[in-house]
């Protein structure tokens, strides 16, 4: 592999913190996220520039970006 | 478990919270907790104090020295803190009707006295943990379970209101605009003195469902079209400015703080001895 393989973004949801209040899936500027059984799930991560915004407006901290992989 | 913020100062065994999906306190509780984070600050060396309300559960997942109080009676509780431990960070996370109707009186003598202590209102325009009641910050002619045919009464200006009774640094951010409510909560923690910042949530359950105001998204979309920041607002005529309201530094000045008054009058004494 000469060229790096484009890395893919970090952005990880804990489904069991999010009540569903689609503040993320509205303001995410890329359309990364959406709805599935009354939580928040990726539908793109392809999309995603890591901008934070979800993050930011998370009120339930059930979405973020970075943590190690090793987590869950 | 959860991000770096959120591991580093909530207690997350206590997550997820208590506060209804949509309620904007999360958004400016970690607004505070990034400030502090910004700054650098020592946990150790920061002291949380709350009243009692939706917004004064906010110590119970923050993890710092925290107290949480009787109702209104927060900026009383942390002006002991402070004046017993002033080398403390004292920080007072409290609710429109807890600082501005019950706790009135403490606000606006702790904005006289102009001690360093930095509090942050977190306004959700009604009384929503005991279920809807109208608040000192409720709009006129709006709704609440003991506003059944409308409001009469005018709504307070928090910052203003204690800008006016000596506050040194003033301020107002929303739960929408949670970058810039973190820039003004650090620079009011950096203020020497009393600062208030105003912290605009939304309350989709209450304040939302009584006043028709849809969603927590469609309350987060009214933030972000209703909010001018101040110097914005100085540009603009006067009628593009009606029904909107200014959000961003209002006050910051410099006067002599409280505790060290306090501590000059002990050395005084000490000397004489």
């Amino acid at each position: 592999m000469s060229k790096a393989i484009e890395k893919k973004a970090n952005l990880q949801i804990k489904r069991d913190l999010c009540k569903g209040c689609k503040i993320c899936v509205q303001f995410c500027p890329k359309d990364v996220l959406t709805m599935e059984g009354g939580k928040v799930k990726i539908k793109d991560i392809e999309k995603c520039i890591e901008c934070g915004l979800c993050e930011l407006r998370c009120p339930d901290y059930a979405i973020f970006l970075g943590g190690s992989e090793d987590e869950e | 478990m959860a991000s770096k913020l959120i591991k580093d100062y909530f207690r997350t065994d206590k997550l997820p919270h208590i506060w209804c999906p949509g309620c904007g306190h999360g958004i400016l509780m970690r607004s505070v907790a990034q400030a502090i984070d910004n700054l650098g600050l020592d946990k150790d060396k920061v002291c949380i104090v709350s009243g009692i309300g939706c917004s004064s559960r906010a110590p119970g997942y923050m993890d710092f020295n925290t107290l949480h109080t009787t109702h209104g009676r927060a900026l009383a509780f942390a002006t002991g803190v402070k004046l017993a431990r002033p080398e403390l960070e004292v920080i007072v996370v409290t609710g429109d009707g807890d600082c501005a109707a019950i706790g009135g009186n403490h606000l606006i003598h702790a904005a006289r006295r102009n001690i360093n202590i930095t509090t942050v209102v977190f306004n959700n325009n009604i009384y929503g943990m005991t279920g809807g009641q109208y608040s000192p910050t409720t709009p006129t002619n709006e709704f609440g379970t003991t506003a059944p045919y409308g409001n009469i009464d005018k709504p307070f200006d928090i910052p203003a209101l204690a800008g006016a009774a000596g506050a040194t640094y003033t301020a107002r951010g929303t739960a929408y605009h949670a970058k810039q409510l973190t820039k003004l909560v650090e620079k009011g923690i950096k203020n020497k003195g009393f600062s208030l910042i105003e912290g605009i949530s939304i309350c989709p359950t209450y304040y939302g469902r009584k006043n028709k105001k849809g969603s927590a998204v469609d309350m987060m979309n009214w933030l972000k079209d209703n909010a001018v920041d101040i110097k914005v607002a100085e540009k603009l005529p006067k009628e593009k400015l009606e029904g909107k309201f200014l959000i961003g530094e209002f006050k910051n000045t410099t006067e002599p703080e409280y505790t060290e008054e306090y501590m000059k009058i002990i050395e005084r004494f000490q000397k004489e001895r």
